[in-house]
């Protein structure tokens, strides 16, 4: 009555499916290649739908006008807060991406899908970090492009996208790993910001810091420190996550 | 060295599991042999998805000892995912990405060869009766089909064990009795299957062995061909004191 067929034809169908279990050469896939693998699902998901990406660019465009039109700033102290504006408005969008990227993963289930993956847990933390980094990069340039016509001040410096994508870099990096901590909890959307924002604030600091002294042109020495302060603020992050995702996500 | 020449494809002995204060699984002893079929039943809250969660290497033991494929969990973790396919009442897809897009993914995350994937894909949908859907978005898929993709994405790696957890879980009675066509043709090919659901009937007429979980432990368990089929309704209010059963 059983679902089986004849004894004979079972046994070597039972002697295949036990070779394939011993047949277990390389238990986990190419590290670099599974990374590869979550960051372009992530793109193409996000290629089709649109969702992240709209919200951010909305969000984006509303915080410019807003600070455009309430700060009647004259030259000089549009210099002076720009940069201000520009990471205020980075980080706030950026976390809209951040809250949403495993916490979709989570609603559908399909987390379990990659933890059951052959795959290092880390590998699955910076494929879905690569993925978050290009979407706060793409939110960023456009938001220059915006600051550079509403505040009329040229942000497209090469040493300014250098600290944009060393900020984004240690931003995406520490929020990929609280948002994985926070997926859990009911409140997540306000979680989230909370645990995020004390965190992040060496890499705002430094980010807007060296930002404003790149704009108002100073000499290496004023902008020198707050770069080499991001990237070792990058490696630490990056460091904390490799160590710490597996414990993050295990039950 | 794991003992892959165990008889024993899954081999669970004293596992318990504790959230907080509440013990769940309370000394389990299981075993399925290789190629088997086992029938996992139980109320809600007996401790089913919270084993296979254990057996999928989602979830760490308090204490006992579980191996599948004579690998022992949570150590060796990375060889027996690479021995899993599970399906659960949730579809474990995206919803946003094509049928043929989905299963590209897990055959990249499987390190499926390259030149493999396109021809393993559309064997596995053809298996599902998906091929013809497999360039719409998953999004458009009803539950039945959705269920019958879940098959597919974790028969994709050609896995030596199937867990399934509750796979018929908001099926119609077409969808259902696919399902059950599709998961004859998966026992037949060899895999040891271990399958948790409350259809009673369904559960008895797929499998090798029944097993009963009540209260985080094996209180029943015995081959189909030892069972009345007739009998089994009673049988398993009896084990678990459920009041009414299908």
């Amino acid at each position: 009555m059983s679902a089986r067929g004849d004894s004979t034809t079972k046994r070597a169908d039972v002697q295949a499916a036990s070779a394939r279990a011993v047949k277990v050469r390389r238990p986990v896939t190419p590290y670099w290649r599974a990374v590869g693998a979550i960051a372009w699902k992530d793109l193409r998901a996000e290629f089709r739908s649109r969702e992240l990406i709209n919200s951010m660019l909305l969000f984006t465009l509303m915080t410019v006008m807003v600070f455009s039109l309430a700060l009647e700033l004259d030259a000089e102290a549009r210099q002076t807060t720009v940069a201000g504006v520009l990471w205020v408005t980075i980080v706030f969008a950026g976390l809209l991406g951040l809250s949403r990227s495993l916490a979709s993963e989570k609603d559908k289930g399909s987390l379990d899908a990659l933890l059951l993956a052959p795959i290092a847990r880390s590998a699955l933390f910076f494929g879905k970090m690569f993925g978050n980094l290009l979407f706060v990069l793409v939110i960023a340039f456009v938001l220059m492009v915006l600051l550079t016509v509403m505040f009329n001040i040229t942000l497209i410096h090469p040493l300014l996208i250098l600290l944009v994508v060393l900020g984004s870099v240690g931003f995406t990096t520490v929020g990929t790993l609280l948002s994985s901590m926070s997926v859990h909890a009911r409140s997540r959307e306000t979680l989230l910001p909370i645990l995020l924002m004390p965190v992040v604030l060496p890499i705002v600091i430094s980010a807007v810091r060296g930002s404003t002294a790149v704009l108002n042109e100073l000499p290496s020495e004023d902008w020198m420190p707050w770069l080499q302060l991001l990237a070792l603020a990058d490696v630490i992050y990056i460091a904390a996550s490799y160590a710490l995702f597996d414990f993050v996500v295990e039950e | 060295m794991p003992d892959r020449d165990a008889a024993e494809m899954i081999a669970v002995q004293g596992l318990t599991k504790v959230f907080g204060i509440n013990p769940v699984l309370r000394g389990l002893d299981l075993s399925v042999a290789h190629g088997e079929f086992v029938t996992l039943l139980g109320p809600n809250g007996s401790g089913k998805s919270t084993l296979l969660r254990i057996l999928g290497a989602l979830s760490r033991p308090t204490s006992g000892s579980v191996r599948i494929g004579g690998w022992e969990l949570p150590k060796e973790a990375d060889f027996v995912r690479r021995q899993l396919g599970v399906v659960s009442h949730l579809p474990l897809l995206y919803d946003t990405l094509t049928a043929e897009e989905n299963l590209y993914f897990f055959a990249r995350l499987y390190d499926m060869p390259s030149e493999q994937r396109a021809e393993r894909i559309r064997t596995v949908l053809e298996r599902v009766g998906l091929w013809r859907r497999a360039r719409d978005v998953v999004r458009t898929y009803s539950r039945g089909m959705l269920q019958r993709l879940a098959i597919a994405r974790a028969i994709l790696p050609d896995p030596a064990v199937l867990l399934l957890d509750e796979p018929y879980t908001g099926l119609d009675q077409d969808a259902a009795a696919l399902l059950d066509d599709l998961l004859r043709e998966v026992a037949v090919s060899g895999r040891t299957v271990l399958m948790t659901t409350h259809d009673l009937r369904r559960g008895y007429l797929l499998a090798d062995r029944v097993a009963i979980l009540s209260r985080g432990k094996i209180a029943f368990d015995q081959p189909t061909s030892a069972i009345d089929p007739g009998a089994l309704p009673s049988l398993y209010a009896d084990v678990t004191g459920a009041a009414t059963v299908r």
